[in-house]
């Protein structure tokens, strides 16, 4: 299936992409990678009548280091982040957690920032980053603003970022020497987790357990408290909202989400 | 809106819709009919191409979005009736295709691999392949392929114990004595009718 | 020197992996229209209105129709339904399941298409919806009032079962299971353009199976002599028994043609795909066993109850065939089945991979290990103790299949030492002693198939041209079967040719008026044997007349390198030269009088993480069994190929639909198809049992890797648990599935 007609545009800087999303609002959506927004569009699911390509901009595709913080552009591909070294090193949750993104041809394409712009609680980056602790760097028409990964998502499909602003980078703790792991389960390879926990440096992210990624609350402050691997993990279910569908049963989610919450613990601090 | 893109080392250009996906740029614009579109959810892969080497879907892209950039589809790989190039070959010598439709873009998702990782082992190659489907050769034939195309011998990387019972290689110009056949008309239980006649 | 039996590469992949091979959708058209179809979005609905007014004037339409505007006469698409259930080309007042078409928009540009389509106004006055098929068989809800009745057709499914039939068994078992609702999916979706030439002629391109078969649909639907039709059968994406003969789009398609007056064409997306293509499997079965403690099963009952979908297709049909195939490969004294087809406000049902006997074979095994489960004995050695011996053969079994010939301990043996079963059980023992997380489970089955069902006859052509090359006509359809090299290689083995330059062509009515297709594994059985037998009639014809050339006796000929040779000698004429003095050309019609029964053995070995559910298939260790092997490497791609759908079967697929009929599947995001990921390699064991049917002794291969692997792999992941008291899953075993069986039997 194919989208319904739109205008398109490709700044060539960060700044000509602002002033299109200020000028143009609700009718416009940003592409990055493309693989959120274009399978919406093509079935007609959304019909923006302008796309701004800002797939392009190498001023929003790097990784440096600075300071205690990994900053990451949010124009930076999975696949970056699967293969580059210098996140093997300073993040290597976000390298393995990458690396279950879809298939190879999507890694190749979708950013970081596109992922955590879209704000899908069952996609694996966003829950990895709120494990991960950080910052997203916002820019707009009123400039740049930091908002901490843990008030970032505000709802499905839904964050802080006003409708004018764009995510532009990604500030990570460095976390290469903490224990990290990451359980995603599915039922095929490529499919979308059904439920997905991520944990590093005793913090705990979850995938699909609600409307948002989640942290297992009550897990941490359980292992913070010096409670055994199996007795926090018994927790991890707590204050979470889980989805029915044909994958699972909301019953069936939190069964998972406790076992693979032990199981990440555990490899974590092997 | 005018796009320019390199399809196969030559120079392509037309002036399309913003919403033309390049998959239909390759086959409706340039002409090229090999990659294929299988689904509408960016699930299949049979529309796989390589943009500036790196294997994408050319279902889930904008022509638009490649202006100036340089594809390389399964046509790029071999002209017909010259020798394949290394990874077809190998598909076509371990049987790796039957109806043809996901080939093109499983060919060219194999390239990518094998770009990335030139010696894979066996499940490098099924994760690796994770985003593209099959429904005819159920992938046992394919990986071996794709163990092939990397120089590895498709029999020690695949696994123990997979094949057994019959000859590897068929002897140049045929057996002896054809296995298992044996033709007499005493065995023939059926009727047949036959006509010598010209050509339609 | 013989090429039969080797692994020779295919002559088609030179193409296919160069330019690609070309498709339906590939082929210029010049001047054509892009038809889209609107479709309903609900399941059981009056049609209210149709407004296509806005539509009318959207960029690039030519035309917008409805059935109103169409001539084409509702349509029986199983001669043996109900003759109420008849299925309109384009809906007129109800709609009946969603994905039913009920308007056709044809635009100058393909993206022209869906935005004026979007802008088609329906309104629907919802009607109450029947999904399951028991619902339907309570008739509260009916789809067509004028039949009176949701029952299609059936098989014995009036007559009351023997209320005495398990009397004498030690032991009875009843279970209800579900062989669930499939998609066929193959890459290619439906495709077919049509144009009409000066003569009144129209030209049919389709994605189909069978060519003959879908020109004589087509003009029977469009009310025109089937001479008037010449179909073209392009390269075909895949079919597995979906792409049987013609659908009713294809005439649609014709017919709008005719009307504007200019070539059609029509390719169809993914998610209508889904909808529009037609399901497959999609039975309930009330199965009994009933036997002694010693093993031996004396008595089975079967009770079918098919969903035929919303208008009745090929799936009215095969429960005939499960019925046919239930007692499988058992020798049971005492066996009784029916079979009830039932309309349901879903999308038709028809034949995929297996049609029919999978069924059947997931049927019997379930029993057959209930039974083991019941008596305590290992699901082996119940099998072993139940089989048709090998000197039974040929025989007719209980459940009327004339059986040609079968090994089937032997079979049985030979997985069961190659996985060496007896170590597996140990370790699985070790495991459950251990109370490991991951456990270990076996499953074993044991399967007969029929193939060539009723489609025993085939027509070739063989002709020598003065250039030297062949051409070989044949009645069969390939979609990835390989018939141009293996048909090229039968023809080979007569006239000694290079099968480089022996050409086979099929799918052109024109060209080859009479065919049967492929489906069902019939092909080499039947029209490859034909092509065998019309080359060694070719031979004999060559020899005829070289006699008279070389002024030699028959009997001193021999064929060398596509030349008749006097023995001996330098003296020879080539088939070429003999060709440029007489047209050197053979028809011939090959049948064998009977459907053949290839047969085999599958273990499975899976791996059950009892926490969450998750299955991986660890090894599958088969025999499929179909005769001798005339290119073990398409014949290995065959194996292969049923062996991963049986697994996804067991395992992932399943059609959903909600209790209003909305499909809850209708994307490959959602449909479980599995990548390589979920797939392990396979473990393919040589058996070559010969059937008399044929010269070659050949029987049909395409089929039996789903009908061997979906019961051992179900069977497998229900042993790795049967510790827990699990005894039945119904399929696929989704881990959600696995998990609340085990939970439900704490």
């Amino acid at each position: 299936m194919i989208p319904v007609g739109f205008a398109y545009e490709r700044p060539d800087t960060l700044e000509g992409a602002l002033a299109l999303l200020a000028e143009h609002g609700e009718d416009a959506k940003v592409l990055a990678g493309g693989h959120s927004l274009l399978p919406v569009m093509k079935l007609r699911l959304a019909a923006p009548e302008l796309v701004i390509d800002i797939g392009r901009l190498s001023e929003l595709r790097y990784l440096r280091v600075e300071g205690d913080e990994l900053a990451i552009g949010a124009g930076s591909r999975h696949h970056d982040l699967e293969t580059l070294d210098v996140v093997a090193a300073e993040a290597p949750l976000l390298a393995a957690v990458a690396r279950t993104v879809g298939d190879p041809q999507v890694r190749h394409r979708g950013t970081l920032g596109g992922s955590l712009a879209h704000a899908d609680p069952a996609s694996d980056l966003p829950a990895a980053i709120l494990a991960t602790g950080g910052t997203i760097v916002l820019r707009g028409p009123r400039g740049e603003r930091r908002v901490p990964i843990t008030e970032f998502f505000t709802g499905l499909f839904s964050t802080a970022a006003e409708p004018d602003e764009l995510v532009v980078e990604v500030r990570v703790p460095r976390t290469g020497s903490s224990g990290w792991a990451y359980e995603k389960f599915t039922r095929r390879a490529n499919d979308w987790a059904i439920v997905g926990v991520a944990v590093v440096d005793g913090r705990v992210g979850l995938v699909n357990m609600g409307s948002t990624p989640l942290r297992a609350s009550a897990t941490e402050a359980a292992l913070a408290d010096g409670a055994s691997t199996a007795a926090a993990a018994a927790l991890a279910d707590q204050g979470t909202d889980p989805p029915a569908d044909l994958a699972g049963t909301p019953a069936y989610r939190r069964h998972l989400v406790r076992v693979l919450t032990r199981r990440a613990l555990t490899s974590a601090t092997r | 809106m005018k796009v320019e893109i390199t399809v196969n080392g030559a120079d392509t250009s037309a002036d399309v819709e913003p919403r033309l996906l390049l998959a239909h740029y390759l086959r409706d614009v340039v002409g090229l009919k090999a990659t294929n579109i299988g689904c509408d959810t960016t699930s299949c892969g049979a529309c796989t191409v390589l943009l500036d080497g790196e294997s994408v879907k050319s279902c889930t892209l904008l022509a638009a979005q490649v202006d100036g950039q340089s594809v390389t589809t399964m046509e790029g790989l071999s002209s017909e009736g010259d020798d394949l190039h290394p990874v077809p070959a190998a598909f076509r010598t371990e049987h790796g295709l039957q109806c043809g439709f996901c080939t093109p873009g499983m060919v060219m998702a194999a390239v990518g691999l094998l770009a990335e990782n030139p010696k894979p082992t066996e499940r490098e190659i099924r994760e690796g392949l994770e985003g593209n489907l099959c429904r005819c050769t159920g992938y046992h034939n394919i990986v071996r392929a794709v163990i092939a195309a990397s120089g590895q011998d498709p029999d020690t990387v695949q696994g123990a114990a997979i094949h057994q019972g019959h000859a590897e290689v068929a002897p140049a110009g045929g057996v002896q004595a054809a296995p298992g056949f044996s033709v007499s008309s005493a065995a023939h239980a059926s009727a047949a009718t036959s006509t010598e006649g010209n050509a339609a | 020197m013989s090429i039969m039996g080797t692994r020779v590469v295919r002559t088609e992949d030179a193409a296919f992996l160069s330019r690609g091979a070309r498709y339906t959708d590939d082929l210029e058209l010049v001047g054509a229209l892009h038809l889209t179809l609107v479709r309903s979005p609900v399941a059981h609905a009056r049609i209210a209105s149709i407004d296509v007014e806005e539509a009318r004037s959207a960029p690039g339409v030519v035309a917008v129709l409805t059935a109103a505007d169409v001539d084409l006469t509702p349509a029986l698409l199983y001669e043996g339904a109900d003759k109420a259930m008849v299925r309109p080309f384009l809906a007129s007042e109800v709609v009946r399941f969603v994905g039913e078409p009920v308007a056709a928009v044809l635009t100058e540009e393909a993206y022209q298409g869906q935005d004026a389509a979007d802008l088609v106004e329906v309104d629907y006055d919802p009607l109450p919806v029947v999904v399951g098929i028991k619902a339907a068989a309570t008739d509260e809800v009916l789809l067509f009032p004028d039949a009176g009745t949701n029952t299609s057709n059936g098989f014995g499914h009036d007559k009351e079962f023997d209320p005495d039939f398990f009397d004498g068994c030690d032991v009875v078992v009843t279970r209800e299971i579900v062989n669930q609702r499939l998609a066929a999916a193959p890459l290619e979706t439906r495709a077919a353009s049509a144009e009409w030439g000066q003569d009144g002629r129209l030209t049919l391109w389709c994605s189909t199976q069978g060519a003959q078969a879908a020109r004589d649909e087509v003009a029977g639907w469009l009310g025109i002599d089937a001479e008037q039709v010449h179909v073209i059968t392009p390269d075909v994406g895949g079919g597995f028994g979906a792409k049987i003969g013609a659908d009713p789009e294809f005439a649609l398609v014709a017919w709008l043609a005719r009307h504007v007056g200019r070539p059609v064409r029509w390719n169809e997306t993914r998610s209508e795909n889904m909808t529009g293509m037609v399901h497959g499997r999609a039975q309930l079965h009330t199965l009994t066993i009933g036997g002694n403690r010693d093993g031996k099963v004396l008595a089975y009952r079967l009770d079918v109850l098919q969903d035929g979908g919303a208008y009745p297709r090929l799936g009215g049909l095969l429960p005939q065939l499960t019925l046919l195939m239930a007692p499988a490969v058992y020798d049971i004294e005492r066996v009784e089945s029916r079979a009830r087809v039932l309309v349901t406000n879903t999308t038709s049902v028809g034949a995929y991979r297996g049609a029919g006997r999978p069924e059947a074979t997931v049927a019997i095994e379930r029993a057959m290990d209930l039974f083991a489960a019941e008596i305590g004995m290992d699901p082996a050695e119940v099998r072993r103790r139940n089989l048709l011996a090998p000197e039974a053969f040929p025989l007719v079994t209980k459940g009327g299949a004339p059986y040609d010939s079968g090994e089937y301990e032997k079979a049985l043996d030979a997985v069961l030492e190659a996985s060496g079963y007896a170590a597996l059980r140990a370790e699985q023992a070790a495991r459950r002693e251990r109370g490991d997380i991951v456990q270990l489970g076996l499953g074993v089955s044991v399967f007969v198939e029929i193939t060539a069902g009723g489609v025993f006859s085939e027509d070739a052509a063989v002709e020598v041209h003065p250039d030297g090359s062949v051409t070989v006509l044949t009645g069969t359809s390939p979609h990835g079967q390989g018939h141009a090299t293996a048909w090229a290689m039968l023809a080979n083995e007569h006239l000694d040719i290079p099968i480089e330059k022996i050409t086979v062509k099929h799918g052109d009515t024109d060209l080859i008026p009479r065919g049967l297709g492929t489906m069902g594994s019939r092909s080499l059985q039947t029209g490859g044997v034909a092509v065998y037998q019309a080359a060694g009639e070719l031979v004999e014809l060559a020899k005829r007349r070289a006699a008279d050339v070389l002024e030699a006796s028959v009997d001193d000929l021999v064929i060398e390198r596509g030349a008749v040779v006097v023995k001996g000698t330098d003296s020879s004429v080539t088939l070429s030269d003999l060709a440029a003095r007489e047209a050197l050309r053979v028809d011939s019609n090959f049948s064998s009088g009977a459907p053949s029964f290839p047969f085999g053995a599958h273990v499975a070995v899976v791996e059950v993480d009892v926490e969450s559910g998750k299955v991986v298939v660890d090894r599958i260790i088969t025999v499929d069994d179909a005769g001798p092997i005339l290119n073990p490497l398409l014949a290995e791609g065959q194996r292969h190929g049923g062996i991963a759908q049986g697994i996804a079967q067991a395992l992932l697929e399943e059609v959903v639909y909600d209790e209003d009929g909305n499909p809850l599947t209708a994307t490959f995001a959602d449909y479980g198809i599995p990548s390589a990921a979920e797939l392990p390699s396979f473990t393919l064991l040589d058996m070559a049992t010969p059937t008399h049917l044929n010269p070659l002794g050949v029987k049909g291969v395409g089929e039996a890797g789903t009908i061997g692997a979906t019961p051992a792999v179900q069977s497998a992941v229900i042993d790795a648990l049967s510790h827990l008291g699990v005894r039945h899953i119904d399929m696929p075993l989704t881990p959600l599935r696995v998990w609340e069986a085990i939970e439900g039997a704490k």
